[in-house]
């Protein structure tokens, strides 16, 4: 019988190695999975490279990780949030390194990861400092650049719903980049505010099948807040 | 005419006198010109706020990078829904008919040029139409791209909305931009709160202005030719 669902946090990040790619999803605090971040802190890998939309709000959840000084690089759109003071801390003592991605190049590059596609040309960053040594190609015209799949060891991501099978349903804007990541990691770790049995998901609602998913946990916490 | 409105005139001689249009009322002018049917995204700053000026009666549907298409205004205080936000990160709400995304979709629609138009903030615009919006200069300690540059590439129109001058009274609309680019030659219309103009082939073309202003009045504070 499968049955993804684990009983303990320190089950659920069994095996997450130093030096790992770790996509955490969420934009902003919404989708953001804290209680696996927490998790991750506790079992204490160390080395990571992290993959997220923003940087951490205040010192709870991915700001709360980057504190521990554990994290050596961060990729990411928008550094500039609410209140970014762990990163910014870090950030101006040199003791974390800043990629700054386009969103939507950030997105499909882990959806191609997630596909079996290694590169893909897109149009977005063309003539820009972002996209400045990128190799270049013309098609119909107008110019593309070259942008390589970005697949993570692990994926941290947070469901509405989740089965044994590990099939995830998503709560509105909170699904954001939890979909795309779940595909784009080798292994991915979802908490989930309800576990329900199988079968009574609407198969027409499931946002990410199981077959992505490794683990999942139960973390019922109620409403997050905007901070 | 009397004396009141003499010296009043003779005031407008000596230096035009006009009052800037409000961020509101910025954003209620580039609402009017925004047709039905139009798939929209509004970007973070005053853009978002054109959403509260498109008339009742015209159904325009406006996208949200974070996976929303058809978002609505924010929610009354007691109707928080607290896994509804935007771009920006404050509560709103979806509209009858509107839907969720994941973020690879909501990217594929902008890149795959769906939508009609994008109304953007900016730091620049050049005559060119190349588009500055998202660093301040080439060592800005921690520049934040966020979707812009995915938006101006991708949406079929790029509109601006931002001030004509920055607080030291430096033209934001400029002949090539000093500014780290977003994307060249995008933009095609730009809503200031002191004009409104076109992005053409000959550079910046005037289509409107706050009452009281005169295209020399214009010219002293803009930094590339204007034509009408």
């Amino acid at each position: 019988m499968i049955d993804k669902i684990v009983q303990t946090m320190a089950e659920a990040m069994a095996g997450v190695p130093d030096g790992a790619v770790v996509l955490i999803g969420g934009f902003g605090s919404i989708g953001q999975p804290n209680a696996l971040i927490d998790g991750l802190i506790e079992q204490g890998a160390k080395d990571l490279t992290v993959v997220s939309n923003n940087v951490g709000v205040g010192r709870v959840g991915l700001a709360r990780l980057l504190d521990t000084g554990r994290v050596r690089k961060i990729m990411c759109s928008y550094p500039r949030t609410v209140d970014p003071v762990v990163f910014e801390e870090l950030y101006r003592a040199g003791r974390i390194e800043l990629e700054v991605l386009p969103q939507g190049t950030m997105a499909e590059r882990m959806r191609a990861a997630g596909a079996g596609i290694p590169a893909f040309f897109t149009p977005t960053a063309v003539g820009t400092r972002l996209g400045a040594g990128k190799e270049q190609r013309e098609f119909n015209g107008r110019t593309y650049l070259l942008e390589h799949a970005l697949p993570g060891d692990v994926a941290l991501i947070e469901a509405w719903e989740g089965d044994r099978w590990g099939n995830l349903t998503y709560r509105s804007s909170a699904r954001n980049f939890n979909p795309v990541m779940a595909m784009a990691a080798k292994l991915t770790i979802a908490q989930a505010q309800h576990i329900v049995e199988l079968g009574t998901l609407d198969p027409e609602k499931v946002g990410t099948p199981g077959i992505y998913v490794n683990r999942v946990v139960h973390v019922p916490y109620g409403d997050p807040v905007v901070t | 005419m009397n004396d009141k409105t003499m010296s009043g005139q003779k005031i407008a001689e000596a230096a035009p006198s006009y009052k800037p249009w409000t961020r509101r009322e910025m954003a209620a002018r580039a609402a009017a010109d925004i047709p039905e049917g139009f798939y929209v995204n509004l970007g973070i700053g005053i853009p978002v706020m054109v959403a509260d000026y498109i008339p009742a009666d015209r159904e325009v549907i406006v996208h949200s990078e974070n996976g929303i298409l058809g978002m609505g205004p924010a929610p009354a205080p007691d109707k928080i829904d607290r896994w509804l936000i935007n771009a920006s990160k404050n509560y709103v709400t979806l509209v009858t008919g509107g839907s969720y995304m994941h973020h690879a979709d909501s990217f594929a629609l902008i890149r795959g040029g769906h939508l009609d138009l994008c109304v953007l903030g900016a730091f620049q615009v050049a005559e060119n139409g190349d588009l500055a919006n998202w660093a301040t200069s080439d060592n800005d300690t921690t520049p934040a791209v966020g979707g812009a540059m995915d938006l101006a590439a991708g949406a079929r129109q790029v509109w601006v909305l931002m001030e004509h001058t920055t607080k030291s009274g430096d033209s934001r609309l400029v002949r090539r931009c000093t500014y780290p680019l977003t994307a060249p030659g995008v933009v095609k219309r730009v809503y200031t709160n002191l004009a409104v103009l076109d992005v053409t082939q000959e550079g910046f073309v005037v289509r409107d202005t706050v009452p009281g202003m005169t295209l020399d009045a214009l010219r002293t504070v803009t930094d590339a030719p204007l034509r009408q």
